[in-house]
């Protein structure tokens, strides 16, 4: 923990994200958020997603710039490895979700951060999407993720960081959870 | 017991709905200060324990630590734990004791703001009172998730409510959801009967039954954690929606968690996540950090009776400290079942309670159905709640917690009646 004072400051703006927190307590509808991608196909196995606009406080809101992903397949796989594989933009949603939350946790448990690093792992036996074996399934078998990480605090106060943020996150709980997917043609 | 024979309105300043140990201690301090009142009781005395609660359960506090205003254990067991026929007993030896004014088979069936505080309608006639105390308990209906509708009608659904003893159940493998004190509990039970078990675990909170030699309720009651008010928490909200320690009255003290569990052979999955359709059974992939924040949490508590021990001279006269192995967790539990193979005979939901309130009457419930109170003090002048989780302490929902809060709370009372008196 920081010393009885002193305020760590991990960039994190958490009176803003208690008071969010609050508000939408008293205003369920508001809480209500709708998140979009858009995708398209180039070539081969190659595609271009973007990611613009998305849905919450009760209104249409726009990110700062419009943020584009290529995917793509590697050459392993004889494709042209334009872009990370679909399967590794999951390793860097569940990442990125998790290390945003270890920020915003430490900082509102007064625990300054000096530097967080994570490496994921998936594990996938490819006979399952190439439909080789039934018995297999076409994601993950498992992921493994490892969080070096050095602050100011005990060692089980860094651990209940990264439990408390996999308790609270979005895209673990998707990867962890099942989730109805509907996918329709136009 | 009272018997009532008119039907016409009786008035009376105050009514306690509910004859367990939160009602009757409520109506012990309302007779210490002189408040006229009747306890309403839909059945006998201690209703809930003679009707809702599975044969073998025992009190998962040790029997020192029920105490009551004006009532306590004299027996020569102090650390043991009371059987449901003891629980049963004691609480009726207190009705007695206390000479508390119950109706019994007298169920409220709505309780209206009037001009001068609440009209209760019950089975039996009517009451006009002044002020309500709602003792009717936080447990009345069993939560079960929604998916439960899709289990597949060949296999038995019990919950934790319903359930009796393994004799209500076909051979073959019985799925018990929910790894609190409840489940825990029934999975063990159900083991030993010699029927496979699959135990799936969401949020639970591990906790030692001895500590350093001690009871670990005698710990959290000399190191003030049971007496924790709910204005001093950060989070009050999160605090009442907590599950329970996962504790149980073991007759020989054993700790009865995840290790001991697996141990015996019981398969620990993840929170039980969906039902499809097809009655298969997804079980979540979070089981390693649910157990990890278990231990952590369970880590801090220990943190903080070893620096009470050390701080007020304990070491001494305590065992020295430890730690619990962490939770074992398989390298790849299995996500998932198909419920309609036949390997499943029954499901228990022990998923927890919640209180009934549909006979409430007056604007107090928030969106989600949950009383609104300040420490037990309700939203509508004159009403009042006792027995339910971190009401005013950690310890509201024991029996131990009672005697305080009635105290407090008959208090208020009492003001709010001279403040208003006509």
């Amino acid at each position: 923990m920081a010393d009885a004072g002193s305020i760590a400051n991990n960039g994190v703006n958490v009176a803003a994200l208690i008071a969010a927190r609050e508000a939408l307590t008293d205003t369920p509808a508001a809480a209500q958020f709708k998140w979009r991608a858009a995708c398209e196909w180039k070539d081969g196995t190659h595609s271009h997603s973007t990611v613009e606009g998305f849905y919450g406080l009760g209104q249409e809101q726009h990110h700062r710039r419009t943020f584009t992903f290529d995917a793509d397949h590697p050459e392993v796989f004889a494709s042209e490895d334009k872009g990370a594989t679909p399967v590794e933009y999951v390793l860097v949603g569940l990442a990125s979700c998790l290390t945003a939350g270890i920020a915003a946790v430490a900082q509102h448990r007064n625990i300054q951060l000096r530097s967080v690093t994570a490496t994921l792992e998936g594990d996938m036996d490819l006979q399952g999407i190439l439909g080789i074996d039934d018995d297999v399934r076409n994601g993950f078998g498992g992921i493994k993720v490892t969080y070096k990480i050095d602050a100011d605090a005990k060692r089980e106060d860094i651990e209940a960081l990264v439990a408390q943020s996999q308790k609270r996150s979005a895209v673990y709980d998707i990867v962890t959870n099942p989730t109805n997917v509907t996918v329709v043609v136009d | 017991m009272h018997q009532i024979e008119t039907t016409s309105i009786r008035t009376v300043t105050s009514v306690v709905i509910g004859a367990g140990h939160a009602g009757l201690a409520m109506s012990r301090c309302l007779c210490d200060r002189s408040i006229d009142h009747v306890v309403l009781e839909r059945g006998e005395i201690a209703h809930t324990w003679r009707t809702e609660r599975w044969d073998s359960l025992r009190l998962l506090t040790p029997n020192w630590q029920s105490r009551l205003p004006g009532f306590s254990y004299n027996g020569d067991d102090p650390d043991g734990y009371r059987s449901v026929a003891e629980v049963i007993e004691f609480i009726a030896s207190y009705a007695k004791a206390i000479s508390a004014p119950v109706l019994t088979h007298t169920t409220v069936t709505s309780v209206r703001s009037t001009e001068t505080g609440y009209l209760v309608r019950t089975d039996q006639g009517d009451w006009l009172c002044r002020t309500v105390v709602v003792a009717s308990g936080a447990c009345n209906v069993a939560v079960v998730p929604g998916f439960a509708s899709k289990v597949p009608r060949s296999i038995k659904q019990l919950t934790a409510q319903d359930y009796r003893n393994p004799e209500q159940l076909a051979d073959g493998g019985v799925l018990v959801v929910g790894a609190s004190s409840s489940g825990v509990q029934i999975a063990h039970e159900i083991h030993r009967s010699g029927r496979p078990v699959i135990l799936s675990v969401g949020e639970h909170i591990r906790a030692p039954r001895v500590y350093r030699g001690k009871d670990l309720e005698w710990w959290m009651d000399a190191a003030g954690v049971l007496d924790e008010r709910y204005d001093e928490v950060d989070d009050i909200a999160r605090a009442r929606r907590v599950a329970s320690l996962q504790l149980a009255g073991t007759p020989d003290r054993s700790t009865l968690d995840i290790n001991a569990l697996s141990e015996i052979g019981v398969t620990v999955v993840g929170r039980l996540g969906s039902i499809g359709e097809n009655g298969k059974a997804q079980f979540s992939g979070s089981l390693r950090n649910m157990c990890a924040l278990s231990d952590l949490k369970m880590g801090r508590l220990l943190d903080r009776i070893d620096e009470w021990a050390q701080r007020n001279g304990f070491d001494a006269r305590a065992n020295p400290p430890h730690r619990l192995p962490p939770t074992r967790v398989e390298p790849a539990p299995p996500l998932g079942m198909d419920l309609a193979s036949g390997e499943i005979k029954a499901i228990i939901w022990a998923t927890g309670y919640r209180p009934d309130y549909s006979w409430l009457g007056v604007p107090v419930l928030d969106r989600k159905g949950r009383l609104r109170h300040d420490g037990g003090v309700v939203s509508s002048p004159g009403m009042y709640l006792m027995g339910t989780q971190f009401m005013r302490r950690r310890k509201s929902a024991l029996i131990d917690g009672a005697g305080d809060d009635a105290r407090e709370l008959s208090d208020h009372l009492a003001s709010y009646l001279r403040q208003n008196s006509a």
